[in-house]
């Protein structure tokens, strides 16, 4: 199954996934439109600014972290694993990857994507 | 005028994903941070432990300080707060995989702490919680004198 993912998009970054898959979460997203734009909120939580890439290659974005350190001690209880998120997603021709603003808060990520003007909805005056 | 969806390289990935959303190693790849108000699990808490403390480990993504409450009697640790969501005017929503709510979650402490020692620290969504066990309960060494 995985073989398919990595012809689908052919870049190094999916083939790399696949290698270890039970360290690549998947983080929760919102996404919602505006006449204005696009948004995209992702859950990472425990991931700093530092520790963030996101790649917009040929309409594909990409968004990844690096791991971040284990806690100290003996485990004796686990309900989530530390490890890398990993998601992309195809985006639309009608926004303006030059105007896209990221921002990162209590870890969660907010990507603005605008339109680009020909895209945006466009009142038509009566006289 | 509407865009197109946003479409994700995901593929069959996904589906094995959700199939195996509950059990094992699938359990941690839940995205979701309120994925629903039966899902008595919520928030995820890792516990650990060296000679001195325990650890706790809370995911609260979106939180700060002050949407948190913490507290300890003896061997229980209670968390409780709230994700609040958005004030939302026209939006035409294309995912919605992160919740909003009220949450609240007992967690029972295998030793008993000093809750007057207790400390947290919170980070990027990462709360870390360290508790120190109680003298009492600490492993002691025994010198056996050979006599």
């Amino acid at each position: 199954m995985g073989q398919k993912d990595i012809s689908l998009s052919g870049n190094h970054e999916m083939a790399e996934r696949e290698q270890t898959p039970a360290y690549n979460l998947r983080p929760a997203v919102d996404i919602y439109e505006t006449d204005e734009g696009l948004t995209l909120v992702a859950d990472l939580p425990g991931v700093t600014k530092k520790e963030l890439h996101i790649d917009i290659d040929q309409g594909l974005l990409t968004i990844k972290t690096d791991a971040y350190q284990p806690m100290t001690g003996e485990s004796i209880r686990r309900e989530f694993i530390h490890g890398k998120f990993f998601r992309q997603f195809q985006i639309p021709e009608e926004v303006d990857e030059e105007k896209f603003l990221a921002e990162m808060e209590n870890g969660v990520l907010t990507l603005q994507m605008p339109k680009s003007e020909a895209a945006r909805p466009r009142r038509i005056e009566i006289h | 005028m509407e865009l197109n969806l946003l479409k994700e390289m995901e593929g069959l990935r996904r589906e094995i994903d959700d199939a195996f959303r509950g059990f094992g190693i699938g359990r941690f790849l839940e995205p979701s941070f309120l994925p629903g108000i039966s899902t008595a699990r919520f928030p995820q808490v890792n516990l650990s432990r060296d000679t001195n403390n325990l650890y706790a480990e809370v995911v609260l993504p979106g939180l700060s300080a002050k949407d948190l409450e913490l507290s300890v009697m003896r061997n229980v640790l209670t968390l409780s707060g709230e994700r609040k969501s958005e004030v939302q005017t026209d939006r035409i929503w294309h995912r919605r995989e992160r919740g909003t709510g009220r949450f609240m979650r007992t967690i029972d402490l295998p030793t008993e702490i000093d809750t007057n020692k207790v400390s947290a620290k919170f980070e990027n969504g990462l709360l870390l919680v360290t508790l120190p066990i109680v003298e009492q309960a600490k492993p002691r060494k025994i010198s056996v004198k050979v006599g």
